[in-house]
């Protein structure tokens, strides 16, 4: 029996076996929670902190404004382009960093990244999102962030996003993937 | 110091800023940076109406929550005590056009003339408001990310698929623009 045999000849335990709440969890998401630990409710306060770093961030330089998006699909202004291409070098070189020095979580937990596989959703889904994202000029983060400034009719739309996710959870297995 | 805070960053500053949300998060507890997934954990824990895709113990995801909450409070925060009086500063090409639909108004974040309360029971303001937020919800959970979890941390773990999803977002986003909003905007 060759190594190829032996892969596919597990192939279909390893799917029936990965049928647990992580599986579910992470199936069309890109961020899941990897860790394994089970930390109390008040730890989740540094995320909070983060958030509110991140969410000043998005409202100081303009990238949740619905004139920046437009400016952007337009090619009528460089500032969105400078703000994602250098988001992702940044985090392109501290993924690197991370990995090759096996750095830790400050619980000392190993950083683990899971590999996102291909489906189709990724072009469908990701049209349709564009067309959504031009609209509003909003991402799901920035939908937050513009109700924080005062922009109050801004929770309908968050409401109708949340609406549009449901959707697409109950009609999943009849969408092509 | 708090002058110089409270006028409009620059995308050399703010960039990096975002890109160091990445190993932020990695390093206070292992968490993979993406916002999206907070709406599905909305669905998971107020109407999972026995669907299989909200069926998981979203109490394990629940710092995407608190995240989120932040995010809504550093929105409050730069809007109160970080903000610029100016309004935003736009390409004349742009200014001249919007004005053709109305937009006139560059005080806020989001153009009141398209986004308010009484806009909501238009046919323009409802296409914006409530069908735009829709086709964001229902896109990014389909494509299984965002901005954030493709287009930032996906790309920053060089994830071929999340290229091609942030390529469709792009997509998408041209195709409205240019070819499809000129009529919504005419409404």
């Amino acid at each position: 029996m060759s190594v190829q045999d032996i892969a596919t000849s597990e192939m279909p335990f390893v799917a029936q076996k990965a049928n647990t709440d992580f599986e579910v969890r992470s199936e069309n998401a890109m961020c899941v929670n990897s860790s394994e630990l089970d930390k109390p409710l008040f730890t989740n306060i540094k995320y909070a902190l983060a958030g509110i770093l991140f969410g000043i961030i998005l409202v100081k330089a303009e990238v949740i404004s619905w004139f920046r998006i437009q400016e952007m699909f337009r090619l009528q202004s460089f500032h969105m382009y400078g703000v994602i291409g250098s988001a992702v070098a940044v985090g392109i070189i501290s993924v690197f960093l991370i990995k090759k020095f096996k750095v830790k979580s400050i619980d000392g937990e190993a950083i683990n990244l899971e590999p996102k596989k291909f489906n189709k959703g990724q072009i469908y889904g990701g049209l349709t999102f564009g067309l959504g994202w031009a609209i509003t000029g909003a991402c799901p983060g920035p939908l937050f962030a513009q109700i924080g400034t005062g922009a109050t009719v801004i929770v309908v739309t968050l409401l109708c996003a949340i609406g549009g996710t449901w959707v697409y959870g109950k009609f999943k297995d009849k969408l092509p993937h | 110091m708090l002058e110089w805070i409270k006028q409009p960053w620059p995308w050399y500053v703010a960039g990096p800023l975002i890109g160091l949300m990445v190993p932020a998060l990695l390093l206070l507890g292992n968490k993979t940076f993406g916002i999206s997934s907070s709406l599905r954990h909305v669905c998971a824990s107020c109407i999972p109406a026995g669907i299989p895709f909200f069926k998981y113990d979203w109490k394990k995801e629940i710092w995407n929550l608190f995240f989120v909450a932040g995010i809504l409070v550093g929105g409050i925060i730069a809007a109160q005590l970080l903000s610029n009086p100016e309004p935003v500063l736009v390409n004349s090409k742009l200014s001249q056009e919007l004005a053709t639909y109305g937009v006139t108004n560059y005080a806020g974040i989001v153009p009141a003339d398209l986004f308010s309360w009484s806009e909501l029971l238009t046919a323009r303001g409802f296409i914006m408001i409530v069908v735009g937020g829709f086709l964001v919800g229902f896109g990014t959970r389909y494509a299984g990310g965002c901005t954030s979890g493709h287009a930032i941390m996906g790309l920053s773990n060089l994830q071929w698929p999340s290229l091609v999803a942030t390529c469709c977002f792009m997509a998408g986003g041209f195709i409205m623009t240019n070819l499809i909003l000129p009529y919504i905007l005419k409404l």
